[in-house]
């Protein structure tokens, strides 16, 4: 293992994706220091979530350096390695497990050993017993314990879908649109829980609600056409010609 | 380029009209001078008989032939008290050889067989041979030429030269002085240059007569012609190495073709809508079996119609696709589309419907095979260099393309394949403009099968018309459409064609079975490889 | 996580052990006049059906609980098959047509000099039964290892094992394969020194056939019950999120594949003694496919509904099969496929199990559950 190349938590470094000809990043640069919540923001085909692949071990770049935790080479590590490492995603769309119950949807992302042998050996300790139930005040889903998954409503199943990605513990979240399709209120209260999550991991989150953005209150990075146009605060961001051009304005 | 059936026809003609020409000029003379040749065989002198014999090849006579068959068969008489010789037919009837009259009143008293020994037999032989290299049929002057050069009979030199010299057809003359240098190889008197030359001709026939030939050389021959004819046969060898691996190329080619008609509408209903249907096979098989009936109603009820046996392919192409498109839109209507997204299911109920079709034409048409017969301008052979290539695979190739290239306009130039597109690519995005899809789905699918239906009337023609034809074409076109990349025609095309070139490769070097055995390990290597085949789609629009 | 010996499959299991207990009871201890006699082409039938009713469990376990639909299980419950059949096969000695004391007689027939290398140690049962789980298993593992890396999945996966199926079938048509070509292997005599012909022996295979299902479905039952098969249901309904939350999905896959071609290997083991054949054609893609319907209209994930789903359409065909009706057993079976998936989605069992579910608790399915916890920060 080399040695730390970098402060930061998550740093991608001149990344390029193309699909057949089509590129989807471009020279992608980016930091993201530990502790932090960033919010990236961009047009539909801006990449973002193209970003979110290459960062998960889903795709890999043609070009360009992922490091995480200055040490881990992410582009050459599997999806499953990654998460191993503490990296937890939210899809765009909610997935959870859903002919599993809440419990057990929880329970299978509970941080442990994933090896197959682990988990047909596995009995259930106090300690998990425990660590669920803390779960399940902060996600406050407990009197659904025992319902199965696929019952929920879509704004449960985010939740739940957040419960699970805090269940692995990881030191980076990545949130893919986590309040599209959601009502204000609902809104509002996911914008507090990942203030919240903040507060002990750092959190990369994807979203097109300007104001939920806005009300997020954090560092916004713009992304168009594959790279990064601007970066600051919310208010900074919107008053960019460019940011404008592109996705604001006309 | 020769032609066996076709071709050369202006030089064909003239010949004929030379000879009929001839003939007809020469017709008093040439009777004279067989009764005159005749008069050599009233003998038991063998140095007569053979001076009758080649009296009798010079005369020219169309009867000539036909005299010495009689003589080398024992089966031409003489009476020496009468001078007349005659000659029993097949049946046992005496003639008279001058006349070719029957012989009426009974036989001469003193008839006795004209005989022969061992050197007059082969005299007769190179007669005869000579006699048909000046045949007036084409295809037979061409077959002694032939012959002669495989047998290189050293007595057959003086015909072969003056046939060399009568010759007008090129191909034929060729032949012809493949088959001088041949018999001057082979002969004691010939100088060492003259061999070398001979060499250097039958280098140039460059088959694998040739070869033996070469091979064949006496031991005794000159050092010098020796290794001409050893880098003759070298290079023979890696030439025909080459025309070894055209063949094959064009076998693969035709197995590709094959595979490409079976896989085409497979790619529309797999590829295209992602629709895994295993009751594709039985999509070709009702094409082949509608051709079957279309032929049987041209044999029987409209027999009075004599062109339409002929052309019955062509009434069968649209109906084979109009009835398997139904088939496909019930089936689509019937069962598939209750299974969008849930392939699997598809699978197994597609499985269920081939079961099903199957022992419906089995209960209809009987298990056995049904025979469709090729028409003429399908059956027969040409040969193209050392190629041979057979006009039903040649046909069967051309409409393959024919359909691909049909295919790819009409979805990409027409209403329908712009609907069909956009409905597979976002299909509540489609509907919302007013698309109705569930319509789309059904023609989709509907010309997926009618393409399979297409395919089986080609099918019909090389492969046994019974209820399991299409069982034994529904892996190779899953893997065909597998390895190409879903979703992608031309990477289909490509697919059937490596497939189908890559299995004729193989075949000779481990045999058909071990060979096909050997395609499917790659291809199971290859998708593991690359999991979406050679022309994989590829970014977000795979998920979706 | 519940007790493996729970209500879902403790009867079931008890049903089969009594089977095994009662049928070659009732086949040895009552004479033929007895209307509770059973008769011994009973017992090799049933038998039969136990073989195929491991099979169909195999393929639940890797179908209804993992998602893989194998198109090729075929291949390996033949492979173990074939393994059984080289050591009955041995067995027969100098009891053949040629008397050849070592080489088969198809060996004899094609002038064979010598046993080739992969017959030997065929002659010992226990090298035997080791090969009957490890061919396959080998197979399955050298195969999904393959596959499973490289993400092949749904449809292609089972399109390519199909193809594998259909692979071995050629392979083993041939006659130099050194497996009997087109006859297979039969004209079994002994197994273990008994005569498989004897009432005994099959009384004795249809016993073991039962308690080998029986230790096969409380296995399963186990393996379903456990975290692992929690995993494994994971990765069926949402194979990337199992795969993000940082379980190796492939060494899951592999895992429970070769497990089920091991499965698979035994049911063919036990099969071959009682029907007496081992024949290529026991790799037809076309047997494969009718496997996995056995599995679906017993209800997929259930476990219990693999079991009684090979023994009723196996039933059906024998029903069919051997009287007038014969020629109309494909449009039966063809009708299966179709009407199962189209309207009996969850199978017989599964069916059952719903319809008792929704009785019970009828919020279960509820379409518009109540929203409940909206959950905020913690304090």
């Amino acid at each position: 293992m080399e040695g730390r190349e970098t402060s930061a938590l998550l740093y991608l470094d001149g990344v390029s994706v193309s699909f057949d000809g089509f590129l989807a990043l471009n020279e992608l640069s980016l930091t993201i220091d530990a502790g932090e919540m960033r919010a990236i923001i961009g047009p539909n085909g801006a990449g973002k979530t193209t970003m979110m692949d290459v960062v998960t071990g889903k795709t890999r770049p043609q070009k360009g350096d992922v490091l995480f935790d200055g040490v881990h080479r992410l582009t050459e590590l599997d999806e499953s390695d990654i998460a191993e490492l503490g990296i937890g995603r939210k899809f765009q769309k909610p997935t959870v497990f859903e002919s599993h119950t809440v419990e057990d949807n929880l329970r299978l992302a509970l941080k442990a050993d994933r090896r197959a042998r682990a988990a047909l050996m596995w009995r259930e300790s106090i300690d998990e017993a425990t660590r669920i139930d803390r779960l399940f005040e902060t996600i406050r889903l407990g009197a659904l314990r025992s319902r199965l998954a696929g019952s929920l409503s879509h704004g449960q199943k985010q939740w739940l879908e957040i419960g699970m990605l805090l269940a692995q513990e990881p030191k980076l979240l990545l949130v893919d649109e986590p309040v599209a399709g959601m009502t204000d209120a609902e809104t509002h209260q996911t914008a507090e829980l990942l203030r919240e999550i903040n507060r002990t991991r750092t959190v990369m989150v994807v979203e097109h609600d300007m104001a939920f953005v806005r009300e997020l209150g954090v560092k916004v990075t713009v992304l168009h056409e594959g790279t990064v146009i601007a970066e600051g605060s919310i208010d900074q961001v919107s008053e960019n010609e460019r940011v404008i051009e592109v996705y604001l304005g006309r | 380029m020769q032609f066996h059936n076709a071709g050369f026809r202006a030089g064909r003609w003239v010949a004929i009209l030379v000879a009929v020409a001839l003939t007809l000029a020469a017709a008093p003379l040439r009777a004279a001078g067989l009764e005159e040749a005749l008069a050599h065989f009233a003998t038991d002198d063998f140095g007569e008989i053979a001076e009758g014999i080649t009296a009798v090849a010079e005369s020219g006579d169309p009867r000539a032939a036909l005299i010495l068959d009689a003589l080398q068969d024992g089966r031409l008489l003489y009476s020496a008290e009468q001078k007349r010789v005659f000659y029993k037919d097949a049946a046992g009837a005496l003639h008279d050889a001058a006349t070719a009259m029957p012989v009426s009143g009974g036989e001469p008293a003193d008839i006795d067989t004209v005989g022969i020994n061992n050197r007059l037999r082969r005299a007769i032989d190179a007669a005869l041979g000579s006699l048909t290299l000046l045949s007036p049929d084409r295809a037979k002057r061409y077959d002694a030429a032939q012959a002669v050069f495989k047998s290189h009979e050293a007595n057959l030199l003086p015909a072969v030269e003056g046939a060399i010299d009568k010759e007008t057809d090129p191909s034929i003359k060729r032949v012809l002085n493949e088959a001088r240098a041949a018999i001057i190889l082979n002969s004691d008197d010939a100088s060492e240059a003259d061999k070398i030359d001979a060499v250097a001709v039958i280098r140039a026939r460059g088959d694998q007569d040739s070869v033996a030939l070469l091979q064949g050389l006496p031991a005794d021959a000159p050092d010098a012609v020796a290794a001409a004819a050893k880098r003759a046969i070298a290079a023979i060898g890696n030439e025909l190495a080459l025309w070894d691996l055209a063949q094959n190329a064009w076998y693969g080619l035709s197995l590709g073709s094959v595979l490409l008609l079976a896989a085409i509408g497979l790619a529309i209903t797999f590829g295209v809508m992602g629709v895994i249907n295993m009751a594709h096979g039985e999509m070709v098989m009702i094409g082949a079996y509608v051709t079957f009936v279309i032929q049987e109603l041209a044999r029987t009820t409209y027999a009075a119609y004599p062109g339409l046996l002929e052309y019955s392919l062509l009434i069968a192409v649209p109906a084979a696709f109009v009835i398997a498109g139904l088939v496909g839109m019930l089936i689509e209507r019937g069962i598939i589309r209750f299974l969008y997204g849930r392939p699997l299911e598809t699978l197994l109920a597609t499985w269920g419907l081939s079961l099903i079709l199957q022992q419906g034409v089995r209960t209809a048409f009987g298990p056995t095979n049904r025979e469709v017969s090729n028409p003429s301008w399908m059956s027969g052979a040409f040969e193209a260099g050392h190629l041979n290539i057979t006009y039903n695979r040649l046909w069967i190739i051309c409409f393959a393309l024919a359909v691909f290239v049909t295919l790819l306009a009409v979805l990409r130039f027409t209403r329908l394949g712009l609907e069909m597109r956009a409905v597979t690519q976002n299909r509540a995005m489609a509907a919302a403009m007013g698309i109705r899809t569930g319509r789309i789905d059904a023609l989709t699918f509907g010309l997926g099968s009618g393409i399979a239906g297409i395919a089986g009337v080609a099918l019909s023609q090389i492969d046994n018309v019974s209820p399991n034809l299409g069982q034994g074409y529904i892996i190779d076109s899953f893997m065909v459409v597998v390895f190409g990349g879903v979703g992608n025609l031309w990477g289909t095309l490509l697919g059937a064609m490596t497939l189908g070139i890559a299995n004729k490769f193989l075949e000779p070097m481990a045999g058909a079975v071990l060979g096909k055995i050997a395609i499917l390990v790659l291809i199971i290597l290859f998708i593991q490889k690359r999991p979406r085949g050679l022309f994989a789609l590829k970014g977000r629009a795979v998920e979706a | 996580m519940t007790s493996f010996f729970d209500r879902s499959v403790a009867p079931f299991i008890l049903v089969i052990l009594a089977l095994a207990a009662a049928v070659p009871a009732l086949n040895l201890a009552l004479p033929p006049e007895q209307p509770f006699h059973v008769p011994t082409y009973l017992v090799a039938l049933w038998g039969k059906y136990a073989c195929y009713a491991l099979l169909a469990l195999s393929i639940d376990l890797i179908w209804g609980y993992c998602g893989i639909l194998s198109l090729g299980h075929g291949a390996f419950f033949a492979l173990g098959g074939y393994a059984m059949g080289m050591y009955l096969m041995r067995q027969i000695g100098a009891r053949g047509v040629y008397a050849n004391p070592v080489l088969p007689d198809f060996m004899v027939f094609l002038n064979w000099d010598h046993l080739p290398f992969y017959w030997w140690g065929f002659n010992s049962f226990a090298y035997a039964a080791v090969m009957v789980l490890l061919v396959p298993g080998l197979l399955a593992f050298v195969f999904g290892w393959f596959a499973f890396r490289s993400r092949v999945t749904g449809v292609y996966l089972s399109i390519i094992t199909q193809a594998l199926t259909f692979a071995l079938m050629l392979g083993f048509f041939r006659n130099n394969f050194g497996f009997g070509g087109n006859n297979g292997l039969t004209d079994f005599k002994d197994i273990l020194g008994f005569n498989v012909q004897a009432a005994g022996t099959r009384d004795a295979l249809f016993a073991v056939s039962c308690v080998v299902l029986a230790s096969a479905l409380a296995m399963c039952r186990a393996i379903v019950t456990s975290k692992f098969g929690k995993v494994l249901v994971a990765i069926r309904d949402a194979e990337s999120r199992a795969r993000f939350l940082g379980y190796r999905v492939e060494s899951y896959k592999l895992l429970v594949f070769t497990l089920s071609a091991c499965m698979a290997g035994v049911a063919g083991a036990l099969y071959v003694p009682q029907v007496g054949i081992i024949n290529p054609s026991e790799f037809a893609p076309a047997n494969s496919i009718e496997e996995v319907i056995w599995v679906a209209v017993g209800g997929r994930g259930t476990l219990t509904g693999a079991i009684l789903g090979a023994v009723v359409v196996n039933y059906g065909k024998t029903y069919f099969t051997s009287g007038a009706l014969a020629p109309y057993w494909l449009f039966v079976l063809g009708g299966l496929f179709v009407g199962v998936t189209l309207l009996l989605p969850r199978g017989i069992v599964g069916t059952i199990r719903h319809l008792w579910a929704s009785r019970r608790k009828p919020e279960t399915p509820d379409p518009d559950p109540e929203p409940v916890g909206a959950p905020a920060p913690a304090e």
